[in-house]
C-alpha cells in the first residue's frame, strides 16, 4: 500500500487519534514514551514530504475524496511543508527531551492528561498548516489554543493561571476577528476554499466587505501571531508555562500564526484588491521595526531569563513580518529562513533553560550567576544557541540576518534606515544575550545550586543536537533554503 | 601533502591541537606543553612549505562548500595572506616556548583553558589569512574575537572581566554594527565577495558611496585600531603578557590591518581607490591616528599600556601606507606588518619577562633595571630601537619602503606623519632605554636576576630576528611585490 498520497492526512490523523489513546497509558512513563514516539511519526511524515516538496513536488488532497471547492481540501507546498518540519520538529525534539523536566513540574498521575494536551496542540498545529479551507483552518486553531492554555497552565506555577487566561482571552478575539473575516469573505464569494476564494474575488464588484475582512483577519491572526503591539500576552504566558511547554510552543506557536497571516494574505488578497500590496507593506512594516526596537530594548534590561527570552521572540516576530512586508521574493525568503533559524535558536535556548531549571529553582539572571562552572555543556549550549540569536557568523542565525539585510536593501530610498535598524537590534540582542553569558561565566556564584552537576542526560543530549544545528544549518544551509524559495515563490504566484 | 588539502591541514591542525591539549591537560602538564609544541611546530611546518609554490607564482586554493548562492567558505592563497600566516604560525611556536616558561614561573591558574584557547585562536588567524572572500574572512575574524575573549579575561576578576567587555564589545559592535553591512552591500554591488586581484567595485560603484563603503570596512574592522574604535586594545592589556604578546601585537591586530590591506588591494583596487577623491579621508584618519596615539602613550605610566598604544600607532601605518595607493606603499605595509610584528612581539616579551622576575610594571620602576636584566633589556632595546626606525633594525626597512611609496604619490601628508611620529617614538622609548642602562636603582629595592631561561630564550630569538630581518629581508620583498604584478596584470 503505497501511503505517500496520504501523508498530509495522517500528518493530522496520526497526532489527534493517538492522544486520547495516550490518556489510557496509565503506568509510568508509558504516557512520554508513546507521545513521543508519535510525535517523532509525526517528524517523519512533515520530513519526507519536505523532501519531496524541496525536490519540486506538491501535496493535494480532498477529505473523503470529496473533490475541492466543495469537500476539505488538503496541501502542502513548499512554504507549509517548512513550517510543517518547525512544528513537527519543535514537537518531537522537546518531547524527546521532555521527561526529566516534566517529571520534575507535572504529577505522576496528570501525566497522561498532559501529554495528550500536547498531542492535540501538535495536532491542530499541524492541521492548521495542511488545511487550505478558511474555516478548517479556523477549527485548528482552536484546537491548537484550547489545548496549548492547557500546556500552559498546566506547571507548578500558579502565576500561570492569570497568564493563561489573558492569553485566552487575546486569542480568542484573535480568533474572532479572523472568523469575522472569512465570514465576509464567504458573504462575497460563497466559498471557504482558498484556492476558490482568490478565484472569486476577482470577479467581486463591491469590494468594501473584502477590504473590512482583510483588516479583521490581518489584525486577528496578528494579534495570535504577536506582532508588536499585540504581543502583551505573550511574555507571561511563556515565562510561566512548564519548561517544556516553553520549548515547543516557542519554537512554533506563534510561527503558525504567522504562517496563516502571510499565506491568507498572499493568496487570496495580494494579486486581487488594488492597491492591498502596498496598504499591507505600509501597515506591517513598521509595526515590524518597532517590534523589532522595542522588543530588543526591553529584552536588554529584563532581569527574568526566561522573560527575556520570550521578550526577544517578539523581536525575532518583528523580523519574520518585517522580510514579508517588502513584498519581494528576496524579502519572502528571509522571511521563511527566519523562520526556521529562530525556530532553531530559541528552541535551543529554552531547552538550555530547562537544564538550568533541573539544577536551579529560580531562573532570574542575578539566581544563575556563575552557572558555567557546574553545568559547562548547558552553558556552552547557551552561547551556541545565543549566537545564533545575534547572528553571529557559522551559525543558523547568520543566514537568515544576511538575506534580510540583502533583501532590505532592494527597498530604495528606505535601505539604509532598514538596513541601520537591523543591525542596531542585532547588537541589541549581542548586548541582552552577553548579559547571559556573563552571568553563566565570570560572575562568582551567589547561592548553590539545589545539586552539583549537569542536568539529566536526556535533556542535554537533545539540547546538544539542537545546538549543532544552529551551526550545521549556518554552514549547509542549502535544505531549508530550497523550501524558503519554493515557499516565496509559490507565494508570489510564480508557475502557480 | 597537496598544497590545497595543505590549506585545510593547515586551519584544522590548531583545532586538532586545542583538542589534544584538553585531553592532555587531565594527564600532565608537560604532556599538554609537548602537544603545544609539536602542534605549533607542524603548524608552521605545513604553512611554510606552501611558500615555495607561491614563489612560483601559483596560488593554491580550496573550498569547503557553498554556504549561499555565490558566497563559499572556500580558501585561496596570495602573497599577503601567505606572509600573514606564515608570520603568525612561525612566531607561535616562538610564543609557546615563552608562554610555558611565563605561565609556569608566574604560577597561573587555568593553563589548560589558556593553551587551548591559544590554539583556536591560531586556527581563526590561520582562516583569517587564507580567506578566499569577504564572508570566509568575517568568519574567521569573529572567531578569532571570540576564541581570544577567556584569554583577555583570563585572570577573572572584576576589573579584568570589566575590561574584558570593552574588549568584547568594541570589536563585536563594530564587526556587526559596520563591517558585516559594508560586505553584504560589497556583495549586493558586485554580485560576488571574492578577493580578485584588481578590485571588484571598479565600474560598479561611483562618488561618495565609495568613502562611505571604505569607511564602513575602515572601522568595522576594529581589530585595526583606527582611532576612535582603538579603546580595546589597551583594555586588552589585562590578559597575560604572552597573550599581549603574539595576539594583541601579532595575530589580532595584523588580522585588523591584514583584512584592511586586502580590501583595499582585492575588492576596491588600488587603482580604482587612487582614482576615486572620495576614498582620500583614510589617509588622514591614519595620519592623525598615529599623532594622537604616539602623544597618549607618551604619558603613559604603564609599560604594556605604553606599549599598547604605540602599537594603535604603528598599525595605522599599516593603515597609512596602504591608503597611499601606490604600488612601493603596498609593499611597505606588507613589510611592517613583519617588521612591527619581530619588533613589537620583542618588547611584550621583554615586558613579561620584566613582570615574571621583578614583578615591575610601571615606568619609574624600571631604573637600573638592565644591569640585573642584560638580556632582556638588550632584546627591549632591540625592539624599541626598531619601533623608532634605527638600522640595523627591522623597523627600518618598512619605514624606507613607505617613505619610498609616499614619495610616489607624492602624499606630503605621509611624509611628514612618518617623520613626526618618528621623533615621538624616540621620545617615549629612548627615555626607557636610558633610564635602564644608566640610571642608578632605587635604594632598598628588591635583588632579583634573570627572568626564566625559556623566557629569555624566546625574546633573544625574537631580538635575533629583528635584527636579522635588516640584513634578510629579500625574500618577503619579493613575494609581496607579486601583489603589485598581481593587482596590475
Amino acid at each position: 500500500m503505497d501511503l505517500t498520497g496520504h501523508l498530509p492526512a495522517l500528518q493530522v490523523i496520526v497526532p489527534m487519534l493517538a492522544a486520547p489513546l495516550v490518556l489510557l497509558l496509565r503506568p509510568r512513563g508509558l504516557a512520554w514514551a508513546g507521545a513521543t514516539a508519535v510525535a517523532l511519526l509525526s517528524f517523519c511524515i512533515a520530513l519526507s514530504m519536505a523532501v519531496a516538496v524541496a525536490q519540486g513536488a506538491r501535496f493535494g488532497y480532498d477529505m473523503g475524496g470529496w473533490q475541492a471547492p466543495y469537500g476539505i481540501e488538503l496541501s502542502v507546498g513548499g512554504f507549509s511543508a517548512l513550517v510543517l518540519l518547525i512544528v513537527t520538529g519543535a514537537g518531537a525534539f522537546s518531547l524527546l527531551a521532555a521527561r526529566p523536566s516534566v517529571d520534575r513540574q507535572i504529577e505522576e498521575e496528570r501525566q497522561p492528561l498532559f501529554y495528550a494536551a500536547w498531542l492535540l496542540a501538535l495536532a491542530g498545529l499541524a492541521g492548521i498548516v495542511v488545511s487550505a479551507d478558511a474555516f478548517n483552518i479556523f477549527v485548528f486553531m482552536e484546537i491548537s489554543s484550547l489545548a496549548s492554555y492547557v500546556l500552559i497552565a498546566g506547571g507548578p506555577d500558579r502565576r500561570a493561571l492569570p497568564s493563561v487566561f489573558k492569553y485566552l482571552i487575546m486569542g480568542t478575539i484573535g480568533a474572532t476577528f479572523y472568523l469575522i473575516g472569512i465570514g465576509l469573505v464567504y458573504m462575497m464569494t460563497g466559498t471557504l476554499n482558498l484556492a476558490d476564494m482568490e478565484a472569486r474575488i476577482a470577479g467581486v464588484t463591491d469590494i468594501n466587505p473584502i477590504l473590512v475582512a482583510a483588516g479583521f483577519i490581518t489584525i486577528g491572526l496578528a494579534l495570535k501571531a504577536a506582532v508588536f503591539p499585540l504581543h502583551v500576552w505573550l511574555p507571561n504566558a511563556y515565562t510561566h508555562a512548564p519548561h517544556m511547554v516553553t520549548v515547543f510552543l516557542a519554537a512554533c506557536g506563534t510561527k503558525v500564526a504567522i504562517y496563516v497571516l502571510i499565506r491568507f494574505d498572499f493568496f487570496v488578497f495580494q494579486a486581487n484588491l488594488p492597491g492591498h500590496q502596498l496598504q499591507f507593506s505600509r501597515f506591517l512594516l513598521p509595526l515590524a521595526l518597532l517590534g523589532i526596537l522595542v522588543a530588543s530594548a526591553v529584552a536588554m534590561f529584563e532581569g527574568h531569563l526566561k522573560r527575556l527570552l520570550a521578550t526577544s521572540s517578539v523581536a525575532q516576530i518583528g523580523y519574520i513580518i518585517l522580510g514579508a512586508s517588502f513584498v519581494t521574493e528576496a524579502g519572502l525568503v528571509a522571511s521563511a529562513a527566519h523562520l526556521f533559524n529562530h525556530a532553531l535558536a530559541k528552541g535551543g535556548l529554552f531547552l538550555a533553560v530547562a537544564c538550568l531549571a533541573t539544577q536551579y529553582r529560580d531562573l532570574r539572571l542575578d539566581q544563575l550567576a556563575g552557572a558555567a562552572r557546574t553545568m559547562p555543556l548547558t552553558a556552552a549550549a547557551v552561547v551556541i544557541c545565543g549566537f545564533s540569536l545575534i547572528g553571529i557568523p557559522g551559525t543558523a542565525g547568520f543566514i537568515s540576518k544576511w538575506l534580510l539585510i540583502a533583501a532590505a536593501l532592494d527597498e530604495g530610498p528606505l535601505a539604509y534606515v532598514l538596513v541601520a535598524i537591523i543591525l542596531v537590534s542585532s547588537l541589541m540582542a549581542l548586548v541582552y544575550v552577553w548579559r547571559v553569558v556573563e552571568t553563566l561565566y565570570f560572575k562568582p556564584a551567589t547561592v548553590d545550586p539545589e545539586g552539583p552537576g549537569e542536568a539529566p542526560l536526556q535533556l542535554l543530549l537533545v539540547t546538544w543536537v539542537v545546538a549543532l544545528a544552529n551551526i550545521g544549518f549556518g554552514l549547509l544551509p542549502q535544505f531549508p533554503l530550497a523550501l524558503s524559495s519554493s515557499a516565496a515563490q509559490l507565494l508570489l504566484g510564480y508557475g502557480r | 601533502m597537496n598544497s590545497n588539502t595543505a590549506i585545510l591541514v593547515a586551519i584544522g591542525l590548531p583545532l586538532v591541537t586545542a583538542l589534544g591539549i584538553v585531553l592532555a591537560g587531565r594527564l600532565s602538564a608537560n604532556l599538554r606543553e609537548t602537544v603545544t609544541l609539536v602542534g605549533a611546530g607542524a603548524l608552521a611546518w605545513t604553512v611554510w612549505g606552501l611558500l615555495p609554490e607561491l614563489f612560483q607564482g601559483q596560488r593554491p586554493e580550496a573550498v569547503i562548500g557553498e554556504v549561499l548562492p555565490g558566497v563559499a567558505i572556500a580558501f585561496r592563497v596570495e602573497p599577503l595572506g601567505m606572509l600573514f600566516a606564515a608570520l603568525a604560525s612561525g612566531l607561535w611556536i616562538i610564543n609557546s616556548v615563552y608562554s610555558i616558561g611565563y605561565m609556569r614561573g608566574n604560577g597561573e591558574k587555568k593553563q589548560t583553558r589558556f593553551y587551548t584557547c591559544f590554539a583556536l585562536a591560531l586556527a581563526a588567524t590561520m582562516g583569517v589569512a587564507f580567506a578566499a572572500n569577504l564572508f570566509t574572512l568575517f568568519l574567521f575574524y569573529e572567531l578569532l574575537t571570540l576564541s581570544t575573549y577567556p584569554l583577555v579575561s583570563h585572570k577573572g576578576d572584576a576589573a579584568t572581566v570589566s575590561s574584558a567587555r570593552v574588549y568584547l564589545g568594541i570589536l563585536l559592535f563594530t564587526s556587526i554594527g559596520l563591517f558585516l553591512p559594508a560586505i553584504i552591500w560589497t556583495y549586493h554591488v558586485a554580485g560576488t565577495a571574492d578577493f580578485t586581484p584588481g578590485g571588484i567595485l571598479e565600474g560598479r560603484m561611483a562618488g561618495s558611496d565609495v568613502g562611505l563603503l571604505l569607511a564602513l570596512f575602515v572601522f568595522g574592522v576594529g581589530k585595526a585600531a583606527v582611532m576612535p574604535v582603538h579603546r580595546w586594545l589597551p583594555a586588552a592589556m589585562v590578559a597575560p603578557t604572552p597573550v599581549s604578546a603574539l595576539l594583541h601585537a601579532v595575530a589580532v591586530v595584523k588580522a585588523g590591518v591584514f583584512t584592511i590591506t586586502k580590501v583595499i588591494v582585492y575588492v576596491f583596487g588600488v587603482d580604482f581607490l587612487f582614482a576615486t577623491p572620495s576614498s582620500g579621508w583614510l589617509v588622514y584618519a591614519a595620519a592623525f591616528t598615529i599623532i594622537a596615539a604616539s602623544v597618549v602613550a607618551l604619558r603613559q605610566q604603564n609599560l604594556k599600556r605604553l606599549l599598547a598604544y604605540s602599537t594603535v600607532a604603528q598599525l595605522s601605518y599599516v593603515v597609512m601606507a596602504a591608503a597611499v595607493l601606490k604600488p612601493l606603499a603596498e609593499v611597505g605595509a606588507a613589510i611592517h606588518m613583519v617588521a612591527h610584528a619581530f619588533g613589537k612581539i620583542t618588547l611584550f616579551f621583554a615586558a613579561g619577562a620584566i613582570y615574571t622576575a621583578a614583578k615591575k610594571t610601571e615606568l619609574h620602576q624600571l631604573r637600573g633595571i638592565g644591569r640585573r636584566m642584560p638580556w632582556t633589556m638588550g632584546a627591549f632595546t632591540v625592539g624599541a630601537l626598531s619601533m623608532i626606525g634605527v638600522p640595523p633594525t627591522a623597523g627600518f626597512v618598512s619605514k624606507w619602503y613607505i617613505l619610498a611609496g609616499s614619495f610616489q604619490a607624492d602624499n606630503l601628508l605621509a611624509i611628514f606623519t612618518i617623520i613626526a611620529s618618528t621623533a615621538l617614538n624616540a621620545a617615549y622609548f629612548l627615555p626607557i632605554i636610558f633610564m635602564a642602562w644608566f640610571a642608578q636603582e632605587e635604594a632598598g629595592s628588591k635583588a632579583h636576576g634573570e627572568a626564566p631561561p625559556l623566557v629569555v630564550a624566546a625574546l633573544t630569538a625574537t631580538a635575533l630576528l629583528t635584527l636579522g630581518f635588516f640584513f634578510f629581508n629579500g625574500p618577503v620583498i619579493e613575494l609581496e611585490s607579486q601583489l603589485i604584478q598581481e593587482a596590475v596584470q
